[in-house]
């Protein structure tokens, strides 16, 4: 724990974090840009899950292990996503969300 | 000195996250990702959980953002401007993110968090390894195996999805 500072700065400043990459999630049109505000929404709850272990439960680990296996997912995640976009422009040549409408073809 | 430092990260961390929502350039956007994800290890390391602030750095910093940087690269042209965002949508989509906010600033500050009384344990890395590989209370051995054969399933998509 942190002298001087208290656990809801903290919450505040990922709150605001999170709701940034909701802005950028809905308001992108580009399949990168909002791969990327994902990565700073999962980033936001990380901060979230640390705090919350560091500051109420400094006996236990398990927030901290929640982070990890966050971390896991989101590169498990972003490497998926990110041979989805390039085979995407590899058939469209565009990664603008509306001119890929087409499941099969 | 503590105190400044946290102000300062948060600041680094708000800016560049909007920054990097808002800006007409891919590479860049890419770029202030990094630098929110760099504060967000310094965040750790201030916490003085060291473990996380560098498994932050090397698979955050180090490894998604290259990865999305060379996918820019594949797919971009490297002075792409975005078209401007319709004003309509911009400003519906920021009033629902700020409500959001509003909410759960208001649900925070309501709440009062009582901290247990318990004396802390230490957080270094042979503590994290020898709970990530215990079978008994508390033991993380099957969210382990579950997540290495998730990640081994990631990377053969991966590669068979970009191949063909």
């Amino acid at each position: 724990m942190i002298e001087g500072i208290p656990m809801q700065h903290f919450l505040i400043v990922s709150t605001l974090m999170f709701f940034i990459g909701v802005y950028g999630f809905l308001v992108r049109r580009n399949l990168i840009t909002i791969l990327m505000s994902i990565e700073l929404i999962l980033n936001a709850v990380c901060i979230n899950f640390v705090v919350f272990n560091k500051y109420l439960y400094p006996n236990q680990l398990q927030g901290y292990m929640f982070m990890l296996f966050v971390v896991a997912i989101a590169a498990a995640e972003a490497a998926v996503a990110i041979a989805i976009i390039i085979n995407l422009y590899r058939r469209y040549n565009s990664i603008n969300v509306e001119n890929v409408n087409e499941m099969k073809n | 000195m503590n105190v400044i430092m946290f102000y300062l990260l948060s600041a680094v961390i708000l800016g560049c996250a909007i920054l990097s929502v808002t800006t007409k350039r891919i590479l860049r956007a890419a770029t202030y990702l990094l630098f929110v994800l760099i504060a967000t290890g310094g965040l750790y390391f201030l916490l003085e959980v060291f473990f996380l602030g560098a498994v932050q750095l090397m698979l955050y910093a180090g490894g998604i953002v290259v990865l999305i940087v060379f996918s820019i690269l594949l797919t971009h042209n490297i002075d792409h401007k975005f078209h401007p965002i319709e004003t309509k949508k911009n400003i519906f989509t920021g009033i629902a993110s700020f409500l959001g906010a509003v909410v759960c600033l208001f649900a925070i500050s309501q709440n009062t968090f009582t901290a247990t009384q318990s004396p802390a344990i230490s957080t270094n890395i042979r503590q994290f390894g020898l709970q990530m590989l215990s079978y008994g209370n508390y033991g993380y051995v099957l969210p382990f195996e579950v997540i290495s054969i998730l990640l081994l399933a990631a990377m053969v998509a991966a590669i068979m999805i970009a191949k063909k």
